[in-house]
């Protein structure tokens, strides 16, 4: 103990710091934690914005007919959910935690490119006002789905370049801030954290970030070739005119597949961590795991047509798609395998980081066996654009990527801001949102196999049960979310002190700094004795 | 309003509290799985659906089992004491890595054996033109002359206004019915060549097996053969999203005898080509097809 108070006072420099105060501190950041608080603070404003357009897709099918908005409205609902839930709220809150964790996970005093940072952060507050601000424009927001497809697309009224214009900026964004992340990790880790030390979450972040930097120029490819489409007579995805429709699902699932992998990765790294936290044992197969995600990220440039099985591609096509599909399952496997393995033989604890991640274990891998039956060119034929497949994806990103979002907050929470927060109302939040996410989105899956078709604001009676019970589930999430920000708030107000390490088996370097960390993380590298303590593996 | 919304629940408490087996079959609680459908290969894609689904069922069983046991087993809570060392096993590694790859192999040929069937569009015997548009289809007997178009029946159309004030559930088949179905034989490969004159539309009917995308300015082709004894009608969606009336433009097939086909064929022929006047609707069923053109610009 002696060693950690020795590290407590040379690093404690929070008095040193020369940060600017009141509104420059947040517009001119430069610090990786200000700028992560700010990329957090702005997720989790769009997943409740992001929300609320769920909650009122869940409340005109809580029963057939059409009750409260014109069908073209709802549309740019579905449309607008997914466009804020992914680029607004999972992305930014990925972002947010590499730029609070990252520097601090591999023994460096912030971010390589802190002036990036703050432009990579300032451009979406512009991008989602001016996507948001086409639901008031003549025509309402982008209704052709949030893949965009031709010539639908090319049907939008003024939203349409508005639309395009904030997805530019949101891409310029993710790419910067994947830069940033890369020249981190190759550039500032400490001298004897060599790569195969480093902390999953951080390798997660690594691949991650490369994914970002191969996919997001394609996708405002896509999109700018969409723009002249309308604007300047070009014909790239018009028949007539040579091009063809389906090149644009192409040029866009090739961009879609690993941008699904960039929303889940992260979640791989903080539950890598946190398990093995509660476990009170080191993670199981660690090289296996950074393999794994490597082989993940590798195929998901190979599979991009399996969303598209029904747009009629040559049999070749559809068995290569099938097969490559069929391989993802391996990877993902050995994960999950590794964090079971991980808690076999461990001393298990049940605080809410440890319970958001079990739920994440549970649920994840029931959205990738459904993901296995998707595969099936066959069988997708009947599950394709129906409500199956509607709660398959959100079965991997709700209690997949987001809770592991709540459980990285919950599990880093304490060391950003040196309190402890109420962890009754933490699990009161996990068992609220565990119950009513499968409530919300078990019954989908019955609804897509009976044939309820996705992205319709009104459906046959048949259907109406599933959608009740669904919608009652979806509100009831909804309002359980609203215990998150108040738990996070209470802690920032204040709470049990806690010391360097607020988790009794947290292991890594973010856990050998005060808590709060110093404004500056790491302004001497840390020694190897104290690398080697953090890397148990 | 509140009491308007909340009867529909009441009604679903009342059905589940007293719930007879034929009620849970009608009611829409029994909607869990997909059809079995009424042709060789929807049966086949169904058998393949449900091979998946148990396979799914018993990976989760093993992997959730595993799990569960390691979750209350190794509780500090009741003084478990975790084993550090255990953290590679090279052995365990290579099994887990090699029993999915058998199971994948084992479900990937007969996955492979029954695409390869869906793609084989020989020896048809009926040949029809599905166009899609905003928002409803063409149907086109190639080589027969007859030619007409399907939209949302007009019951449906009337309750599914914003307000209409009309009970849905007194609408027959409501979102599920239109004005002129798909006619078809039963006992008979028909070949249905799938186009759009917009936006992408996507031809489904889950009873067939069949879904296609209807892409403006290409052909897909896709066939069906529906058994001999299973005429009857069957109903499906439009399956691609195509704009604001996307979940109103149903898809209806009805499946007849062959020798009722000839009889409605023969009828339909002669009422769309008069022998007086044989050429002179022709052309105004090509503009009407053309009429709902792109409107972007």
């Amino acid at each position: 103990m002696a060693y950690d108070s020795h590290v407590a006072t040379d690093l404690d420099h929070d008095g040193h710091d020369h940060k600017p105060q009141g509104w420059r501190r947040w517009v001119y950041a430069t610090n990786h934690k200000d700028i992560g608080t700010m990329y957090l603070v702005f997720a989790g404003i769009s997943f409740f914005i992001g929300g609320t357009m769920a909650m009122l897709i869940r409340l005109e099918l809580f029963k057939p007919g059409m009750q409260f908005m014109d069908p073209l409205f709802f549309n740019s609902m579905t449309t607008m959910h997914a466009l804020e839930m992914i680029f607004g709220a999972v992305m930014p809150a990925w972002t947010g935690l590499a730029n609070w964790m990252i520097p601090m996970q591999v023994g460096a005093p912030d971010m390589a490119l802190p002036r990036l940072n703050n432009f990579s952060f300032w451009i979406l507050p512009f991008a989602f006002t001016l996507l948001l601000a086409t639901l008031f424009v003549p025509g309402g927001g982008p209704a052709g789905g949030w893949t965009m497809y031709p010539p639908l697309m090319l049907q939008g009224g003024a939203s349409f370049p508005m639309t395009i214009f904030a997805i530019h900026m949101m891409g310029i964004s993710s790419i910067l801030g994947a830069i940033n992340v890369v020249v981190t990790i190759m550039n500032l880790r400490a001298p004897g954290m060599t790569l195969l030390r480093m902390p999953l979450f951080v390798w997660t972040w690594l691949i991650t970030a490369y994914l970002l930097i191969a996919v997001m120029p394609v996708l405002a490819g896509a999109v700018t070739m969409l723009l002249t489409d309308h604007f300047f007579g070009t014909t790239f995805f018009t028949a007539a005119g040579g091009g063809d429709p389906v090149m644009f699902q192409h040029i866009f699932w090739f961009f879609g597949h690993p941008e699904v992998y960039i929303l889940i990765l992260p979640a791989f790294g903080v539950v890598s961590e946190i398990i093995p936290t509660f476990s009170r044992k080191p993670l199981f197969g660690y090289e296996a795991m950074v393999y794994a995600t490597a082989s993940i990220a590798f195929l998901s440039f190979i599979v991009w047509a399996h969303h598209m099985f029904t747009v009629g591609m040559p049999l070749a096509g559809q068995l290569f798609f099938m097969l490559s599909t069929m391989l993802i399952a391996i990877p993902t496997g050995v994960k999950v395998f590794n964090w079971t393995a991980t808690m076999y033989k461990g001393s298990l604890s049940f605080e809410p980081p440890m319970l958001f991640a079990l739920s994440f274990l549970f649920l994840f891998t029931i959205g990738g066996l459904s993901g296995l039956m998707l595969a099936i060119v066959p069988a997708d034929y009947q599950y394709q654009d129906t409500y199956f497949v509607v709660a398959h994806f959100h079965y991997v990103l709700v209690p997949g990527a987001i809770f592991a979002i709540m459980g990285a907050v919950y599990y880093w929470l304490p060391k950003w801001t040196g309190n402890m927060y109420d962890q009754t109302l933490g699990k009161w939040h996990f068992w609220l949102s565990t119950i009513f996410v499968n409530v919300l989105f078990f019954p989908q899956h019955f609804l897509g196999l009976a044939g309820m078709p996705r992205r319709i604001p009104d459906y046959a009676v048949q259907f109406t049960d599933w959608n009740m019970v669904s919608s009652i589930g979806g509100f009831c999430f909804g309002l359980s979310q609203f215990l998150f920000p108040y738990i996070i708030w209470k802690c920032v107000r204040g709470g049990e002190r806690i010391g360097n390490r607020a988790w009794e088996g947290a292991h890594g370097l973010e856990w050998e700094l005060p808590s709060p960390p110093p404004f500056h993380s790491w302004t001497e590298p840390p020694s190897d004795a104290l690398i080697n303590r953090g890397a148990a593996h | 309003m509140m009491r308007k919304f909340l009867s529909p629940l009441a009604t679903v408490v009342a059905l589940a509290l007293s719930l007879s087996p034929a009620a849970y079959a009608e009611s829409g609680w029994g909607q869990l799985n997909m059809t079995q459908g009424v042709t060789a290969m929807s049966r086949q894609i169904y058998g393949l659906h449900m091979l998946m689904f148990w396979l799914c069922v018993g990976i989760a069983a093993v992997v959730f089992g595993v799990m569960a046991y390691s979750i209350f087993a190794f509780r500090k809570s009741r003084g478990a004491v975790a084993d550090t060392t255990l953290v590679h096993s090279t052995t365990v590694e290579i099994i887990w890595t090699i029993v999915p790859i058998a199971i994948l192999v084992a479900t990937a040929v007969p996955a492979a054996t029954t695409l390869i069937k869906t793609e084989d569009l020989r020896n048809s015997q009926l040949t029809i033109k599905v166009t899609g548009f905003q928002w409803g289809w063409n149907y086109e007997y190639l080589n027969n002359g007859v030619s007409y178009f399907s939209r949302l029946d007009r019951e449906s159309d009337a309750a599914r206004q914003l307000g209409s004030g009309i009970d849905v559930r007194t609408v027959p088949h409501y979102l599920l019915n239109v004005d002129n179905p798909l006619v078809v034989p039963v006992g008979t490969k028909v070949r249905m060549l799938v186009t759009a004159n917009d936006v992408i539309h996507s031809w489904w009917v889950p009873a067939f097996g069949v879904k296609k995308d209807a892409i403006p300015g290409f052909v897909n082709e896709a066939w069906f053969n529906v058994d001999a004894d299973k005429a009857g009608v069957y109903r499906g969606n439009c399956a691609e999203l195509c704009g604001r009336d996307h979940g109103f433009m149903p898809i209806v097939v009805n499946v007849l005898s062959k020798d009722d086909f000839a009889t409605w064929l023969k009828a339909k022929q002669l009422e769309q080509n008069p022998p007086a006047a044989a050429d002179a609707s022709a052309p105004a069923a090509a503009a009407a097809a053309s009429a709902p053109a792109p409107v972007a610009k």
